[in-house]
């Protein structure tokens, strides 16, 4: 990877850095078909998420596989009524089109978990810009790095979880 | 499924690795479960055409999920996950083998008594390590311990700083 000169952050990017953006309430409460649909995926076979009973011993009931948590957050794709389609993370999408980079990969996931989540919750989440770098030149193309986070809260205001994404949007060279 | 204790953890110590065939499905799959629409982990195409990769690829969310199974493959159902981050250095593709390793980095009881196994985590295929992980597990300190009981205070995912 190579660096360019550091350059200033534009006022209205920087202006945007820790400011909770698109606070949204998910298009779908946590239910177990999707849960289940989720653990077939990656051959999970953890009791806490078939077996009621371990449920009820471990966890107080079912709850939702942590990993899923940004599943949650993520809009229908289509939708009656919506004129335009709506993104997850809408931050990464914004800098996309602010910084002209037609694409982007994720780099970096962090998740911390806190209060499970339990079947039948309905999350609200929001975003946050926390950085963004100067542009690069990788592999792919010629680009910048940013990071998000999003913060999920159930319906009770608990926090539930806070996911950080590291993202390359960049031009093929 | 055996319920691992903290006593059970040592520093050194490795995670039974896991293996699996990755296939288009695998990907696809594995996506859709996530939610995830992005068409480069389903469409071909538009992964090597547009993005200039191999191969459609496993999704960011379903990477964790992945890392996840692989944890609570060897704690059992009483393995509480705090943590996980995750470092994608190459993508994971249809056709190879992917191998999922471990290694406890620490064992720690905190201050207000949970058991913790922080593990180095690697997602790899044909000898490229494509992604490099942290996870930081609860474990019961005893039997009759529950990480899940924990909440609040009593609960504190995040290592210290």
């Amino acid at each position: 990877m190579t660096d360019a000169a550091v350059d200033d952050l534009p006022r209205d990017v920087a202006e945007l850095i820790d400011v909770p953006q698109y606070e949204e309430t998910s298009e779908i409460p946590v239910e177990r078909g999707y849960i289940w649909t989720a653990l077939a995926a990656v051959e999970n076979g953890n009791p806490i998420f078939w077996d009621d009973a371990v449920a009820a011993e471990l966890t107080g009931g079912p709850i939702a596989v942590p990993t899923m948590i940004s599943a949650w957050f993520r809009p229908h794709w289509w939708a009656p009524r919506r004129t335009k389609q709506r993104l997850p993370l809408q931050i990464h999408f914004d800098l996309k089109e602010r910084f002209g980079l037609p694409e982007a990969i994720m780099t970096e996931n962090t998740i911390t978990w806190y209060e499970p989540v339990r079947v039948g919750d309905l999350l609200t989440t929001c975003q946050r810009l926390r950085s963004v770098s100067g542009e690069k030149t990788t592999r792919l193309g010629t680009g910048r790095f940013w990071v998000t986070d999003v913060e999920y809260r159930n319906q009770g205001g608990e926090l539930v979880a806070v996911e950080s994404y590291t993202s390359f949007g960049y031009r093929r060279d | 499924m055996a319920k691992l204790t903290l006593d059970q953890v040592h520093e050194g110590q490795e995670l039974p690795s896991l293996r699996y065939d990755i296939t288009t499905t695998t990907v696809v799959l594995g996506a859709l479960a996530a939610r995830d629409w992005r068409p480069m982990h389903h469409d071909y195409h538009f992964a090597v055409e547009r993005q200039g990769t191999k191969d459609i690829f496993l999704s960011t969310p379903n990477q964790a999920s992945w890392f996840e199974r692989f944890v609570t493959d060897w704690t059992g159902p009483t393995g509480r996950l705090g943590r996980i981050r995750f470092r994608m250095r190459d993508s994971v593709y249809p056709g190879e083998t992917m191998v999922m390793e471990g290694v406890v980095r620490k064992v720690e009881v905190d201050d207000v008594g949970c058991g913790w196994a922080e593990l180095d985590i690697t997602m790899s295929q044909s000898g490229r390590t494509c992604t490099l992980g942290y996870a930081r597990v609860a474990l019961p300190t005893e039997p009759a311990d529950n990480p899940w009981a924990r909440h609040g205070d009593r609960w504190r995912p995040a290592p210290a700083e």
